[in-house]
């Protein structure tokens, strides 16, 4: 293999142009907090249509449902944190137009897991004694041990995609994840026949630049399929340490889900027809480097 | 005395909860059952470990509301990628939580109100991590306006395991399924009834049992000797104070009212 075959190195509408209709795609990030939103604008300036979202979902999720993209949700919750509530979540699931599946948040994890090692499913006790499995229609298998125990069989959530936004990479998609919580990006990674990153900033060779920083490759580089530089590509949603969420903006999206609360009325503020146009529109990158970061 | 409000009372009652915990991940979601926890953690059972509310572990419970940044001294850190592993399904962990819902048997809820899965009248948060945390490790509640719409006979989603028999899938293990305390602007109580039955075990200054049983949409059980819930020490005051300086527990309950009725 040459080094030219590693340049991973993609544009964002490349890397939509990679997804299509029906795929099931994963979006790494926790509710408000570093998710890959200007790969999921790019999504919402596209046609891609009929996903199926597997999110710990935030405004990412709300978007997605808001213009129609989504055919069915995996979560476990979809929330802004400082607004409980996402409220275009909440519009689509009142009108059921939605196909869901609903799982405790560690089960969501542990389904990563068994799509990232191939396996079916991994046994958890969770679920039980709630209603998760049977609305869910989650199996059960019995431990072959002596002890024989009953427990639920989490079905592997493979993902066709997965969209990830990093603090760092190099054209080869060795990236660099630090702040203080990276959540379950790894898996994401893992669990997805391609995943792909965006990232606040891009280097050449990772190497040359940041070798201090190597304990941060959080998944190696076979797992990325395509780099795209995005600085801000985390916004409204927050991205530590280069800057914190922007709840002004979150609650004037939220504010927006209001009667009549019709999408294609106000996608331009959220969406904008390009990213450029986008950052211009928020105040430049000064304005979103110079969120403070939220303490709690 | 006097001075003394109904969720300073309630703070207190909270910290109870997580009194000889030991080493395990106190958790306390909203201003009140954070406060508890910290109060705890100050107190009487200072081995408890907590979060700054984000990935790191700290050894000074975090005061509520705007600081400095850099006020937060982490001890060790405890991010989500790692919660499950440490925290949740290792069993090290009591949280305090507030779902929408509780009924009979301790199930609660916190995904959705009326209508079906499909098409759901009202949507709220989505489970989180409560099927988890209910198998797992123990819980408690705390809900600051104690009422039928609250305390329903049957909740519309379980979204957490409780002591319901019908739900209790056969051949599975539920042996972790620790349910300890409710406390709610009107009394505690706790799941010490026959056959895990919530049950009045304290009053609030001037509550009646019959007054509670009305606000709840299921029977209640009463402990033996129901006594008046304890006032909270001057110490505990101080350290309440303290952890919360910018008096955001004052909005919790309606009209932030006196510990004692007034007459």
């Amino acid at each position: 293999m040459t080094a030219r075959m590693l340049d991973k190195r993609m544009s964002a509408a490349e890397i939509v142009a990679q997804l299509s209709d029906g795929m099931t795609l994963g979006i790494g990030g926790w509710g408000p907090r570093r998710k890959p939103m200007a790969l999921v604008r790019e999504i919402l300036r596209s046609d891609l249509k009929d996903l199926t979202v597997v999110a710990y979902g935030g405004a990412d999720v709300g978007m997605l449902c808001a213009a129609g993209k989504v055919r069915k949700l995996v979560f476990a919750f979809v929330s802004l944190d400082a607004i409980p509530l996402e409220p275009w979540f909440r519009k689509a699931r009142e009108s059921g137009t939605l196909e869901v599946l609903e799982l405790d948040e560690g089960m969501f994890q542990w389904g990563l897991k068994a799509a990232a090692f191939g396996l079916p499913f991994l046994p958890t006790r969770v679920g039980l004694g709630t209603d998760l499995a049977e609305l869910g229609g989650l199996k059960t298998v019995q431990s072959p041990y002596d002890d024989a125990e009953t427990l639920i069989a989490m079905p592997a959530l493979k993902l066709d995609a997965a969209l990830i936004h990093v603090n760092r990479s190099d054209w080869r998609g060795n990236v660099q994840v630090f702040g203080p919580d990276a959540y379950y990006d790894e898996w994401f990674a893992k669990a997805a026949a391609k995943a792909y990153v965006s990232c606040e900033e891009l280097v050449d060779k990772m190497e040359d630049h940041y070798p201090e920083g190597a304990q941060d490759n959080l998944f190696e580089r076979c797992f990325v399929s395509g780099v795209v530089e995005m600085p801000c590509g985390a916004h409204p949603s927050s991205m530590p340490p280069h800057y914190g969420w922007d709840m002004k903006a979150f609650k004037a999206y939220a504010d927006s889900a209001r009667v009549p609360g019709d999408w294609d009325a106000v996608k331009d503020r959220f969406v904008g027809a390009s990213e450029a146009e986008y950052l211009a529109n928020i105040g430049g990158k000064e304005a979103v480097t110079g969120l403070p970061l939220p303490i709690f | 005395m006097s001075d003394i409000t109904l969720v300073d009372l309630c703070i207190f009652a909270c910290s109870e909860a997580f009194r000889d915990n030991g080493e395990i991940v106190a958790t306390g979601v909203g201003p009140v059952p954070r406060l508890a926890a910290g109060l705890a953690k100050l107190t009487h059972t200072p081995e408890l470990m907590m979060t700054d509310g984000e990935a790191y572990l700290v050894e000074q419970p975090v005061p509520l509301g705007p600081r400095a940044y850099d006020a937060r001294k982490p001890a060790g850190h405890l991010p989500f990628s790692r919660f499950f592993d440490s925290a949740v399904w290792s069993g090290r962990r009591h949280a305090m939580v507030t779902p929408t819902q509780l009924d009979r048997f301790g199930q609660i809820n916190l995904s959705y109100m009326g209508g079906t899965y499909d098409k759901p009248k009202t949507q709220m948060l989505g489970v989180r991590g409560f099927p988890g945390n209910t198998i797992y490790h123990p819980n408690s509640f705390f809900f600051p306006a104690h009422g039928p719409r609250v305390f329903v006979p049957q909740v519309d989603m379980i979204s957490g395991v409780g002591y319901n028999p019908a739900k209790r899938t056969a051949g599975g293990n539920f042996s972790a399924v620790d349910l300890r305390v409710i406390v709610t602007n009107l009394c505690v109580m706790d799941f010490a009834g026959p056959d895990n039955a919530i049950r009045v075990v304290s009053l609030h200054p001037g509550v009646t049992f019959d007054e509670v049983q009305a606000a709840t949409g299921f029977e209640l059980a009463q402990a033996e000797t129901m006594v008046e819930t304890a006032m909270p020490s001057a110490e505990a005051l101080d350290v309440i104070a303290a952890l919360d300086p910018h008096n955001i527990r004052a909005g919790v309950i309606k009209d932030n009212p006196p510990a004692v009725r007034a007459a």
